[in-house]
């Protein structure tokens, strides 16, 4: 028995690699009468690495929850690989990994037993996810906490494993939120730079989520979120250029300094 | 590496059954783990019931006299009678508790793991449901091994067979209460608040403690009241099942409640209504 897929429309082009690993297109979204998101748009292409910049409140948790399909959006319309996320969720939650902001390992489990879990509700059969688990551990450098509990765990072993849960089911897209929040400096480096490999070497589109502006590179693809508005988007130098900034922190404060935000 | 799997193939569309029984097994799997891993649960699971055959009945059994009624072809004894009512009290704290488990996954992140997963979010609360029934029917049985000791025990031995279905019924009806309960509530500390609004009036206000006859003589618009209450007609469909018989109009409301709260428990927890958003807030 299987379940039929609608195909994705095409959006110019057949492949399916051509299309955007997200494309998130004019969303808007309130708590009541606070506009939390405003008009939101913008892509990752598959094996980039995007920046979504914001400091807290800017909306980012917000968008993540629609992504994720948590809620759903009053306006716009969000696409996993052409997939529209809520019309056909599971098609587009297939191809996504996501770490949440708030730690989401079970800490009464072992490293292993939380692969395992998330293995399955993605329909991966025991044997599978124990041949993935062992690979991906080994290279978050892990293997010998495996059999540990997750509580036992430091900061930043957490967030690895988190890392490595949610690729195992080779998702095409990562969605990090704040991954470095509460880390120390050589925790940070080493994820950030286990995920910059990821989309270089994996091909894997991926949105990292953050307030802290040095984690943008020059190179990489970035997103100004401010008070549930996009004030810019397009690769770090250009933005900074255009802005006439000497660098992404200054266009940040530049940009974020001169824009009055929707009512609060 | 992976780069070329984002074009489709035929059969990465969809998901085969296979898949969803393994996506299943992963949920029971898990929830039984974490049961396991909160055994003094299980002891105080045990406990509270024990307490009110033990103390409570054999206090209040030469103050009641409980006629026959239908299903019991003698008179009983007070225990007797309130046996089937503890085994609903049993599957309704469970409910309970597994709602309490799921307010504290979403203030831990854990529910968010879960509602992620590409299977439709049906799927998944209906198996989280069927695991907590699974737990719920461990835990009934375990008193009524106890209560065999105290020569509690159906006419017939058959008796602890036919009352099973009468037991997944109302483990899943509790069980879609609590699920329901736990998208209304937005933090753990107002689970208290369940105990009083909830359990302590479902049970009270049922035929758990004393028939609905006795109830009317004394107040005929509570009886009216505990009539409408489901649990009364849990209750009874344990204590006809317990006998081997079948009481149609408590199957019939069970059944209809059970399926109520579990479809208004899913549109709580579907995105577009925003049940969980407005909850939780920014």
């Amino acid at each position: 028995m299987s379940f039929l897929v609608p195909e994705p429309e095409a959006h110019g082009s057949g492949f399916a690699h051509q299309r955007p690993a997200l494309e998130v297109t004019c969303v808007s979204y309130s708590y009541g009468k606070r506009k939390a998101l405003d008009n939101v748009s913008f892509t990752v292409a598959p094996g980039s690495f995007t920046v979504l910049l914001g400091l807290n409140g800017a909306g980012k948790s917000t968008l993540y929850c629609l992504i994720t399909r948590l809620y759903a959006p009053q306006h716009g319309r969000i696409e996993i690989f052409g997939f529209d996320v809520n019309r056909v969720p599971g098609e587009g939650l297939r191809r996504l990994g996501v770490v949440f902001q708030p730690r989401t390992l079970d800490l009464d489990l072992t490293v292993l037993q939380n692969l395992s879990y998330h293995a399955a509700l993605h329909g991966i059969s025991a044997r599978e996810a124990k041949l993935r688990a062992r690979e991906i551990l080994k290279k978050v450098g892990l293997t010998l906490r495996q059999h540990d509990k997750t509580r036992s765990l430091s900061g930043g072993q957490m967030r690895r494993v988190e890392i490595a849960r949610a690729l195992l089911h080779r998702p095409q897209l990562l969605l990090l939120d704040e991954p470095t929040t509460g880390l120390d400096i050589k925790a940070r480096a080493d994820i950030l730079n286990h995920v910059r490999r990821l989309a270089a070497e994996e091909g894997i589109g991926l949105l990292w989520a953050t307030h802290l502006i040095d984690e943008a590179a020059p190179h990489d693809g970035a997103v100004i979120l401010h008070e549930g508005r996009v004030l810019a988007v397009g690769k770090a130098h250009g933005i900074a250029a255009e802005a006439g900034a000497k660098d992404i922190r200054a266009a940040f404060e530049t940009l974020t300094a001169a824009t009055n935000g929707p009512q609060q | 590496m992976t780069h070329g799997n984002t074009t489709l193939s035929p059969a990465d569309a969809g998901y085969g059954l296979a898949n969803y029984a393994r996506c299943f097994n992963g949920i029971v799997w898990r929830e039984l783990l974490r049961y396991w891993h909160q055994r003094e649960r299980f002891v105080s699971a045990l406990v509270r019931p024990l307490v009110w055959l033990f103390i409570f009945a054999a206090g209040f059994r030469s103050v009641l006299g409980v006629s026959i009624i239908p299903p019991y072809e003698t008179y009983v004894l007070y225990e007797v009678y309130i046996t089937p009512g503890l085994m609903a009290m049993i599957a309704l704290f469970s409910g309970m508790q597994s709602s309490l488990s799921m307010v504290y996954d979403r203030e831990m992140g854990n529910m968010r793991l879960l509602l992620v997963s590409p299977f439709p979010r049906w799927f998944l609360l209906t198996a989280k449901l069927a695991a907590g029934t699974a737990v719920s029917l461990a835990q009934v049985y375990a008193f009524l091994a106890v209560a065999y000791f105290w020569e509690i025990e159906p006419p017939s031995p058959w008796g602890y067979l036919t009352v099973l279905p009468a037991l997944v019924l109302a483990g899943v009806m509790f069980g879609a209460l609590g699920m329901l309960l736990s998208s209304l509530i937005k933090q753990l500390e107002n689970f208290a608040g369940i105990m009083n609004f909830v359990i302590f009036p479902l049970f009270f206000a049922s035929s758990a403690l004393y028939p609905l006859w006795r109830i009317k003589e004394s107040s005929p618009w509570l009886a009216y009241v505990c009539e409408l209450n489901p649990f009364t007609h849990a209750v009874e469909l344990i204590r006809f099942a317990f006998h081997q018989r079948i009481n149609f109009t408590a199957l019939l409301i069970v059944v209809v409640a059970a399926a109520g709260f579990l479809l208004a428990a899913i549109a709580a927890y579907d995105p577009s209504r925003g049940m969980l958003s407005r909850r939780e807030g920014a």
